[in-house]
């Protein structure tokens, strides 16, 4: 036992954020301008296409039989669709159910990244900001057209709500453009965040098992405490990745409705 | 004491005090599920149409301290 305490204390570092390397799996460089533009095909570009397969497999198989009464698989993918198609007409109207397959493919999309994240030696797509970010720029880009498309320049009434007395106006109006434009960030960090923190712990609790599993057999007795506490991140890892994912869909249709009813 | 050590000090005293943010996200969500237990136990029948309010109201709480976090993380790993 002393010698791996010895061990622990020379220091061999724990390193929670190597998982979060993006390895280039097929290296393409293209010269463009002067510059090398890489295109590699990453491990991250693998688990998008993985999400992405998964999810058309498992929708199609499961809506193949198409029975009246639906059979387990059938269930969850109607189940899939109700809990979304609710969810849009309780916050952006029946009229939001024209980008119903916008929301539905971003909460399915988020939701089959996380859930693969969590297999083991796999990557979690979402745990880079830039890939967050892009999508939340893609929702409010799209929710900045549409208002424009319906309404115009009237679309601005959704700085100045209703009820607000004139002399006010002043305070109330830089306020709430501050506020929108902080969105993209704050729907791109919450999304990242959530699965950096995540994971990170995961990796951390599992270097303390093996940590303290190097001590000796009083440390391998030890080691089961952050081996539950391991279990239970994962268990919780589990309800973050739903969560998350319907988060951002419920988000995306908040702001939609924002675009398709300006003015509160 | 050189600079690098004392950045490096500096570093992981800011990576402590960055977490002391999570204290004021985790009072806001707790408020605000108590709330809707509360409010659900009084009136069951109107607590599940809330249930989307509810989940809107967590996620922005959560934001920040979320945003302690990754302060934390960045301090402690990537600077």
């Amino acid at each position: 036992m002393l010698a791996g305490i010895a061990n622990l204390a020379r220091g061999v570092a724990m390193d929670p954020m190597h998982q979060f390397q993006i390895r280039p799996l097929i290296p393409i460089r293209i010269p463009m301008a002067g510059h090398l533009i890489d295109i590699s095909f990453t491990n991250s570009s693998l688990l998008m296409i993985a999400a992405v397969l998964v999810t058309i497999l498992f929708l199609t198989l499961a809506m193949s039989g198409r029975t009246l009464v639906p059979g387990r698989a059938q269930s969850v993918a109607e189940i899939s669709y109700e809990f979304i198609s609710n969810m849009i007409r309780d916050t952006a109207g029946p009229e939001g159910m024209r980008y119903f397959p916008f929301i539905y493919a971003l909460f399915v999309f988020i939701l089959a990244c996380n859930l693969l994240g969590l297999l083991p030696f796999s990557f979690t797509v979402m745990s880079h900001i830039i890939v967050t970010f892009a999508m939340a720029l893609a929702v409010i880009l799209a929710v900045v057209v549409i208002g424009f498309a319906r309404h115009g320049l009237g679309f601005l009434k959704l700085f100045a709500p209703s009820g607000v007395p004139w002399w006010l106006m002043w305070l109330i109006i830089p306020i709430e453009v501050m506020s929108f434009l902080i969105r993209p960030f704050s729907l791109g960090l919450r999304l990242f965040a959530n699965m950096l923190a995540g994971h990170l712990i995961l990796d951390v609790f599992a270097s303390f098992v093996i940590g303290l599993a190097g001590l000796g057999t009083l440390g391998i007795i030890g080691a089961l405490a952050p081996f539950g506490v391991s279990v239970a991140m994962s268990a919780l890892e589990l309800l973050v990745a739903f969560l998350q994912a319907y988060v951002f869909a419920i988000l995306s249709s908040i702001y939609l409705r924002d675009a398709l009813h300006p003015g509160h | 004491m050189d600079v690098q050590a004392a950045t490096v000090l500096a570093k992981y005293l800011g990576a402590g005090m960055a977490c002391l943010a999570m204290a004021g996200a985790a009072i806001g969500i707790g408020i605000i599920f108590g709330n809707y237990l509360q409010a659900a136990i009084r009136n069951p029948a109107a607590a599940q149409q809330q249930f989307g309010n509810l989940i809107f109201g967590f996620a922005v709480t959560e934001v920040f301290g979320i945003v302690g976090i990754v302060v934390a993380f960045l301090l402690l790993f990537a600077l």
